[in-house]
């Protein structure tokens, strides 16, 4: 890896984020909105606020997250942009990790937004402090974003990139412990759960919003989410072919 | 003269159909050869396999001593490809600054002058999608040129340019051949062709012809290289080989 390319790299990817204004405007306003909306859902229900609203702020940063990056890299592909990229003395490493960079800060403010309307708006009733949850929102982001660039390897088309979202992020979404506690499934699925890192992200944030000081559980579970996004960005890389047909 | 590319025994497929039948050539430093032929005669791979991006059914293909795609030969080899590959999302001066910083010791300036080089300056903080598509073909050429490459392969770099445009991009490919730098230029308009230093005619994965244009002309007996092609191509056909 080559800092000043990886660092261009990350500074002509928030380019082009920043000439998107929409774009940018949903990454910082919708987890929000969307944040609010289930603070109403559950009105009179503070307790389950307090629980599925801690653990949507880890989850929202990975869907959009996902979703965002898998476009963007198969806009790479289809464009050409990869194809000339990959002509240019810059790594393959360079590109990811300019990826990784560019998208955490993005994914740090929109975790740090939508965890302040959390605290100040809705009064969330979380033991642990403010900065263990944006560690976790901006790990899960990462997550998010190193599963997208490594999804977008197997899209051909953006109807295909589009609906790896849901074959990614609804499994992971349903063993995570959200809507059953994971205790109670059965074995296989269980045992399915314990493989899938969105597990970890919500195990940790469920300790945030338990103990007020980090447990080692959280470090633990700090260390699998990055570690799978690392896993995952190593296996995007190998996905990218210098030589094509 | 020493040879920039030597191409040896190439076979390609794509998609199970023979795309370049041992194909043999050669490209000497500091010339510009044109590579003819209408879509679909194998042009884009033959380019593609000098840059090193195509993968080959067997053969060889060396680039100024090394083989094709090897990673010295990345900060040396400018590529264009036919589509323009730049960002659609970025001004012209964002991309041509991004491209030259993935290179040792390329500046800034450097992007400015090859913006200038292309006639783009007037249109630099453009964004590319509001370009016309010539221009956005030329901001994709500066981004191949601001490199100041020695090996230059470019896949039809004059498409939809106006005349005068195209004439200033010829020029400045036969300044940059004159400097040292050797060119790959494909059209597949022939009037292009006596532009040309040399000129390998294609057509269905098949060399038909390799030399310089006025040789071209002199064997088919005519000064038309339109008329030169369909000669060759229906000497071909009469011979009995399968054109």
């Amino acid at each position: 890896m080559n800092p000043r390319i990886l660092f261009s790299t990350a500074g002509r990817v928030l380019n082009q984020l920043r000439h998107d204004r929409r774009t940018l405007a949903l990454i910082v306003a919708m987890p929000a909105l969307l944040l609010t909306l289930i603070y109403y859902v559950f009105d009179d229900q503070r307790l389950v606020f307090n629980h599925v609203g801690l653990i949507m702020l880890g989850i929202f940063p990975f869907v959009l997250m996902f979703i965002v990056t898998s476009i963007a890299m198969l806009r790479e592909r289809t464009t050409g942009t990869l194809e000339r990229l990959l002509t240019t003395p810059l790594s393959k490493l360079d590109l990811l990790f300019g990826y990784a960079l560019a998208f955490g800060l993005a994914a740090a403010i929109q975790a740090g937004v939508v965890t302040a309307v959390a605290y100040w708006a809705f009064d969330i009733a979380i033991a642990g402090s403010f900065w263990w949850v944006m560690v976790f929102a901006v790990a899960d982001a990462i997550l998010g974003m190193a599963l997208g660039l490594l999804a977008s390897a197997f899209a051909q088309t953006e109807f295909q990139a589009v609906q790896f979202m849901p074959a990614v992020v609804l499994p992971q979404l349903f063993l995570c412990g959200l809507f059953a506690p994971r205790a109670e499934m059965a074995g296989v699925l269980g045992g399915i759960a314990k493989v899938l890192p969105m597990t970890y992200a919500v195990e940790a944030l469920e300790q945030v919003g338990r103990y007020t000081s980090a447990t080692s559980i959280m470090y633990r579970d700090l260390v699998i989410v990055v570690g799978a996004a690392v896993v995952a960005l190593a296996l995007a890389a190998a996905t990218l072919r210098r030589r094509t047909d | 003269m020493e040879n920039a590319i030597e191409v040896a025994d190439l076979v390609v497929k794509r998609g199970g159909r023979l795309v370049l039948d041992h194909l043999s050539t050669s490209m000497p430093v500091g010339s510009v050869t044109g590579l003819l032929g209408p879509s679909g005669s194998g042009k884009t791979t033959l380019m593609r396999a000098i840059v090193g991006v195509q993968k080959v059914e067997s053969g060889t293909v060396t680039v100024l001593g090394q083989p094709a795609g090897s990673p010295k030969l990345r900060p040396i080899v400018g590529y264009l490809t036919q589509a323009p590959s730049v960002y659609a999302d970025l001004t012209v001066r964002e991309n041509a600054r991004y491209f030259a910083s993935l290179y040792d010791g390329v500046s800034r300036a450097d992007a400015d002058r090859a913006i200038a080089d292309v006639g783009l300056s007037s249109a630099a903080d453009q964004v590319v999608n509001t370009l016309s598509g010539g221009q956005r073909s030329r901001a994709s050429l500066a981004c191949t040129l601001l490199s100041n490459p020695k090996l230059v392969i470019l896949d039809e770099p004059t498409v939809g340019q106006d005349p005068v445009l195209r004439d200033d991009l010829w020029q400045r490919f036969h300044e940059l051949a004159r400097a040292g730098t050797t060119l790959v230029v494909s059209s597949h308009v022939m009037d292009e062709a006596s532009r040309c230093d040399r000129l390998i005619l294609i057509r269905d994965g098949l060399i038909i012809a390799d030399d310089t244009p006025s040789a071209v002309q002199t064997q088919t007996g005519t000064n038309d290289l339109e008329a030169a092609f369909l000669k060759l191509v229906r000497q071909r056909e009469d011979e009995g080989v399968p054109a």
